[in-house]
């Protein structure tokens, strides 16, 4: 009797799992094709003879694959151009900037030293500053000593490190065990090279997180680009391809293939390192 | 001994506040000073007392349109987190394929926010965009969006939604897995529904995230400009001219840096209002542990 009323109560709880996941997986696939339809009409669009793009109804698959508005927007409306510059500049950022926050980290999660958590808090609130306010500031600063229409505002700051970097690497750094480090500084090393040497090869995972960040964020900049750059041939990517608007208008084959080849790097990276990304946002947004 | 570990410690944090010094501080202080001056970026700025702001609070009509386009503009918000509170939700439910669903959301969230606004110009469009024509399969007649003055901010609003879906559930479902699994099984044995369970135990043990993704978003919103120069250059007739955008458009165009400044930090104060304001009233409906 026991058991038939358990087995009961037990059926009535699956059936309500399994209805339970069925609304589940409806919305998520409902939710995903309309997060990947407007992809593959980006797709769709880069692929069409530009006379096609206006048939209506349109046409998901083209008839001919127009690979040549990959080669056009590639070489003619320098996409490529732009990628080489955009590497440029965020080159010294990404890795500098990311070498000297982790130093940074590393002094404010393991050494003491006075006004060390003033100094902290102080770092902290340029997180809460609004760029807009810095903005102007900033550059007026860079135009009085003429490093307006050069790549120097969108390469020299990162290189300072950022608060946010020094945040998410000092919460890491405090969870490494120390005995490494004791142990190393009865050997006599300095901290210089206990940082070197013992810290980052065992940050690895929080260093490739922050550069990640760091690559998408400089990667994806159109503000600083717009703001500092005036000449075409210094565009950046995101320059490059938001300058196809004026210059191709209702041309949407090249608009479309252009932004297709801009979305493939940080896809790419995506894909490769998923994990990095969601754990790097989950350990800033839950721990901030 | 300890005076050497000081200095080692000074050197290593050197950069980032020197970084702080020359890139925040000496520039706020300096916007500060801008803000009560004319300066046009060519001659020396002259100073003008409070002129830029009361001007921006009694004179220009066009400021306080901008400040009712921004607020506006952030009803996108409170949108974005019940969706990705939906899906998170859906993804907690021991799902298959959580991987496959989460790439799929997250995709705008790495994505060039120029690509993208290209792409959604393309699909807003009135004719031969993606969006009229599904609509039109269903019977609605879509409107002409970007170029309507009334459907310009909508069609921001949505696709500042779809872009903002990713992260705010990955922090969603982050906070849904910490929810200690013992409080459901007591509430199921008091007999309480699925959806008693959801606002009684879920929505109270998630308010710290949802505090979190609040504030973060109010601050993003309020500043978001590279959207708006895309898609709309704030219009059509100013409909979509938010404060940043326009504070842009004096800055960088009318080259008035001086009032722009006082614009700045117009919608500095104001979000530092509302985000005092949000953490007054979290006290009320956040609970920590």
């Amino acid at each position: 009797m026991l058991n038939a009323v358990m087995g009961v109560r037990q059926q009535k709880k699956r059936t309500h799992e399994i209805i339970r996941q069925t609304i589940a997986y409806f919305f998520l696939v409902l939710g995903s094709l309309v997060m990947a339809i407007p992809f593959l009409w980006m797709l769709s669009t880069s692929l069409k003879e530009q006379g096609v793009v206006f048939e209506m109804p349109p046409r998901w698959i083209p008839e001919h694959f127009a690979w040549s508005n990959y080669s056009f927007v590639l070489t003619e409306a320098n996409v490529l151009h732009g990628f080489m510059n955009t590497v440029l500049v965020i080159a010294l950022p990404c890795v500098i900037g990311l070498f000297t926050s982790a130093l940074a980290a590393f002094a404010f999660a393991r050494m003491n030293f006075p006004a060390k958590n003033a100094l902290f808090m102080m770092l902290l609130t340029t997180m809460m500053i609004p760029g807009v306010v810095t903005l102007i500031p900033t550059f007026i600063v860079f135009k009085s000593i003429g490093w307006v229409d050069s790549w120097m505002p969108l390469i020299v700051p990162g290189m300072f490190g950022a608060a946010a970097a020094v945040f998410f690497l000092r919460q890491f750094f405090m969870t490494i065990p120390s005995e490494l480090e004791e142990a190393a500084k009865i050997d006599g090393l300095n901290p210089f090279h206990i940082f070197v040497r013992i810290m980052l090869p065992l940050s690895k995972p929080a260093l490739v997180t922050q550069g990640l960040f760091g690559f998408l964020a400089g990667y994806n900049d159109f503000l600083g680009p717009l703001i500092y750059i005036n000449s075409t041939e210094k565009y950046t990517l995101q320059l490059v391809l938001a300058s196809f608007q004026g210059f191709y208008n209702a041309q949407w084959t090249y608009i479309m293939a252009g932004s297709v080849l801009a979305l493939i790097p940080t896809v790419l990276l995506f894909f490769f390192a998923q994990r990095y990304f969601v754990e790097g946002i989950t350990m800033t947004g839950m721990k901030g | 001994m300890k005076r050497k570990e000081y200095l080692w410690a000074y050197l290593f944090i050197s950069a980032p506040i020197l970084g702080f010094m020359l890139f925040a501080f000496i520039p706020l202080s300096y916007s500060v000073y801008v803000s009560f001056t004319q300066y046009s970026g060519y001659h020396a700025p002259v100073f003008q007392g409070t002129d830029n702001y009361s001007k921006l609070l009694a004179e220009d009509p066009l400021f306080w349109k901008t400040m009712f386009n921004t607020f506006y503009s952030a009803l996108g918000i409170p949108i974005g987190m019940a969706l990705a509170l939906g899906i998170a939700t859906a993804l907690n439910q021991k799902i298959r394929g959580i991987y496959f669903f989460r790439t799929f959301f997250f995709l705008p969230t790495i994505s060039s926010v120029v690509a993208l606004t290209l792409l959604w110009k393309w699909i807003f469009n009135s004719n031969y965009g993606l969006l009229n024509y599904l609509l039109g399969l269903v019977g609605i007649q879509g409107p002409a969006w970007l170029s309507s003055e009334s459907w310009a901010m909508p069609a921001m609003i949505i696709q500042g939604v779809w872009g903002g879906l990713g992260i705010n559930m990955v922090l969603y479902l982050a906070a849904l897995q910490g929810v200690p699994k013992s409080l459901y099984e007591a509430a199921e044995i008091d007999g309480a529904n699925g959806w008693q369970r959801f606002v009684r135990i879920t929505i109270p043990c998630i308010s710290p995230t949802t505090l979190f993704i609040l504030v973060t978003s109010i601050i993003a919103v309020m500043q978001d400009f590279p959207r708006f120069q895309i898609m709309t250059e704030g219009g059509p007739n100013y409909s979509t001219t938010t404060i940043v955008y326009y504070l842009f458009q004096n800055a960088f165009r009318y080259m008035d840096m001086g009032y722009a400044s006082a614009m700045a930090w117009a919608l500095g104060l104001l979000l530092l209002l509302v985000t005092l304001l949000n953490f007054w009233l979290s006290k009320r409906w956040v609970h920590y542990e």
